[in-house]
């Protein structure tokens, strides 16, 4: 059975004025991502990893070319469409985490689901059952600002799977976490990928990351170099 | 829409004193707003009433030719109504002059019918004394004239053929009145004396009606009804309301600059909070009014704060009123020794909405931008 694909990018340029000039930071990308995949998309800084990734989440529009992510085209998204694609479909996990400051970790979760207008009951369960995948139940009335990095960052997992998205988009999840909170992450997020079949899509030039994934893409000056599948590699520690 | 409202109330409690440093400012506007206007409303009311019961009774019917802004006409300016109603109460006015201690002090003679019920002038003390000529005056009037109850004055008129003729008068009685215009200059004398020492029998300069109704006036006659006569006194509030609003509004602009600061800087430090936004789904717009309303908010956290804390001052100031010394009462409009302030519901509503209207719209001005910005220079807090 073929596996559905889910993302498609077509001769994908993305172009930024620069004072008088333009820095182009993706050349003509052609990629394709499936349901369930692992991936990553590796290079060092300034190779268009976070461009790409914010494409696939749109958050930006490519200058040429075509991306087309769960059969929608990005370029021709409302504001309003895009927002609605977001909210349903895409999940976002930030380098420094982006956690809402005022909210405690049970509202930061909640917070998608509100702008769903999901009934409070259902809300409720949904948010403790995300909670719970990443183990911080006890933690649901606290605030950002008395957790760790690590339980920062699960609360961003939480935030991002609560609404069970088909896509999960990671910005350098593990940038600002210790090796030992960062493999925790990996194994949260690799787990919520077996048993939800979530798409995980990375950008990092962690080496602890890279062990987990199926899948690198390597870029350099916005071109891809490699698109590497990695087949029964075991998980590091 | 209630989202967020939700949202706005968590960060606006989440921000602490920075909440409460704009709430402060705005109640505080919402009190002088409130206090200014109550002041002014409640100076109208009983400058109103004090009108109406020692001067206007529920209207006037003027002679033709009177007109008490012109003194040249209160020679002329008066008549005989044949057909005035049976419950008017006839006013003659004539020129004279009071010479208390040597002083000779310009006045206004008024004469009126010693039984009647319809002004508060107590024209019954006219009796007090079995003098010849009995007076009452006010306490302005004693004051400057330096009388009292009791004393004997000269006094010099001139009677129907211009004649100048002079006696002593006896003060009565000294009354007390917020009502400047039947007290300062003037001097009351029962109309039937007033008759008899000008000459002048029968004849009235107006009338003071009984009821609101317009009468059946003779040509001669003008019906003044009670709100055109009481229509300067509401001018007079009405552009010390103005006044005062320039105060108030000086201070409003204040407050609502503080918050449209509050506004800027809140866009430009919370640059990755509004990319955080959009990335789980708001749109654009969608934060610009989340923000808007945060904005708005602050003003109904002042209505509250200002309610709870403002209630038993306003709930005093209305019951013991304000105590104003007795040269601001010498506009020449009525004016209390202590004017309770009146904070009605209109008022109310009126500051109300005054605040949070112009504390909505300052703060969507700033916050606009949000619907050009770039969510992803926002969650790299990029913009400036």
């Amino acid at each position: 059975m073929a596996i559905e694909e889910i993302i498609r990018l077509s001769e994908v340029t993305k172009r930024y004025p620069m004072g008088e000039t333009e820095f182009t930071a993706l050349k003509n990308i052609n990629l394709a991502f499936h349901k369930g995949e692992f991936a990553g998309l590796v290079g060092p800084s300034g190779s268009g990893k976070t461009t790409l990734l914010n494409i696939m989440g749109s958050l930006d529009v490519p200058t040429t070319g075509e991306a087309v992510v769960l059969g929608q085209h990005i370029s021709k998204l409302s504001h309003k469409a895009s927002a609605e694609l977001r909210n349903r479909h895409l999940g976002f996990i930030f380098q420094v985490f982006n956690l809402l400051p005022v909210y405690t970790v049970y509202e930061n979760v909640e917070f998608a689901l509100l702008l769903q207008n999901m009934p409070a009951q259902e809300r409720k369960k949904t948010v403790y059952e995300a909670l719970d995948w990443v183990g911080l139940t006890a933690l649901a009335h606290k605030k950002p600002d008395k957790l760790s990095g690590g339980e920062g960052q699960r609360v961003a997992i939480a935030r991002a799977m609560v609404k069970r998205p088909a896509i999960l988009l990671a910005d350098e999840p593990t940038a600002n976490l210790d090796a030992a909170n960062a493999h925790l992450i990996l194994q949260t997020m690799k787990r919520l990928n077996d048993e939800l079949k979530t798409t995980f899509i990375f950008s990092t030039h962690d080496e602890k990351v890279m062990g987990y994934l199926g899948r690198i893409i390597h870029l350099r000056d916005g071109c891809i170099e490699l698109d590497e599948t990695i087949k029964n590699k075991p998980l590091q520690r | 829409m209630k989202l967020a409202f939700q949202m706005a109330y968590k960060n606006l409690i989440g921000a602490g004193l920075r909440t409460w440093l704009n709430v402060g400012v705005l109640a505080f506007a919402f009190w002088v707003i409130l206090f200014y206007n109550g002041l002014l409303d409640g100076w109208n009311q009983q400058a109103r009433r004090a009108s109406i019961a020692w001067e206007y009774g529920a209207g006037q019917a003027w002679h033709k030719d009177y007109d008490p802004l012109d003194p040249f006409t209160i020679q002329d300016g008066h008549g005989i109504w044949k057909e005035a109603p049976s419950d008017a109460v006839p006013v003659l006015i004539r020129s004279a002059v009071l010479y208390p201690q040597g002083r000779m002090i310009p006045v206004s003679l008024a004469g009126i019918v010693q039984s009647q019920k319809i002004l508060a002038l107590p024209t019954a003390t006219f009796l007090k004394n079995q003098t010849e000529i009995p007076a009452i005056i006010g306490r302005r009037m004693a004051e400057n004239a330096k009388l009292r109850a009791g004393d004997q004055v000269l006094l010099r008129w001139r009677d129907q053929y211009g004649t100048f003729d002079a006696a002593n008068i006896t003060i009565t009685g000294v009354f007390k009145t917020d009502v400047p215009t039947v007290d300062q200059g003037k001097i009351w004398i029962p109309i039937e004396q007033l008759w008899k020492m000008t000459g002048l029998k029968d004849h009235a300069t107006y009338y003071v009606l009984q009821h609101a109704e317009s009468p059946k006036t003779a040509t001669e006659w003008k019906y003044m009804a009670q709100e055109k006569l009481l229509a300067d006194l509401d001018e007079i509030i009405k552009s010390k309301k103005a006044g005062s609003a320039i105060m108030y509004l000086l201070l409003l602009a204040i407050a609502l600059l503080a918050l449209f600061d509050t506004q800027v800087l809140s866009v430009f430090r919370r640059q990755r909070e509004i990319g955080t936004y959009i990335a789980l789904g708001m749109t654009r717009w969608q934060v610009v009014g989340l923000f808007t309303v945060e904005g708005s908010m602050y003003s109904l956290f002042a209505m509250v704060v200002g309610g709870v804390l403002g209630f038993p001052i306003f709930v005093f100031l209305a019951k013991q009123g304000i105590a104003f010394p007795a040269s601001s009462q010498d506009f020449g409009i009525a004016m209390a020794d202590r004017v309770f302030p009146v904070f009605g519901p209109s008022l109310i509503a009126f500051t109300i909405a005054l605040i949070v209207i112009s504390a909505t719209i300052v703060s969507f001005l700033p916050v606009r931008r949000i619907a050009r910005m770039n969510p992803v220079d926002a969650l790299k807090g990029k913009i400036t």
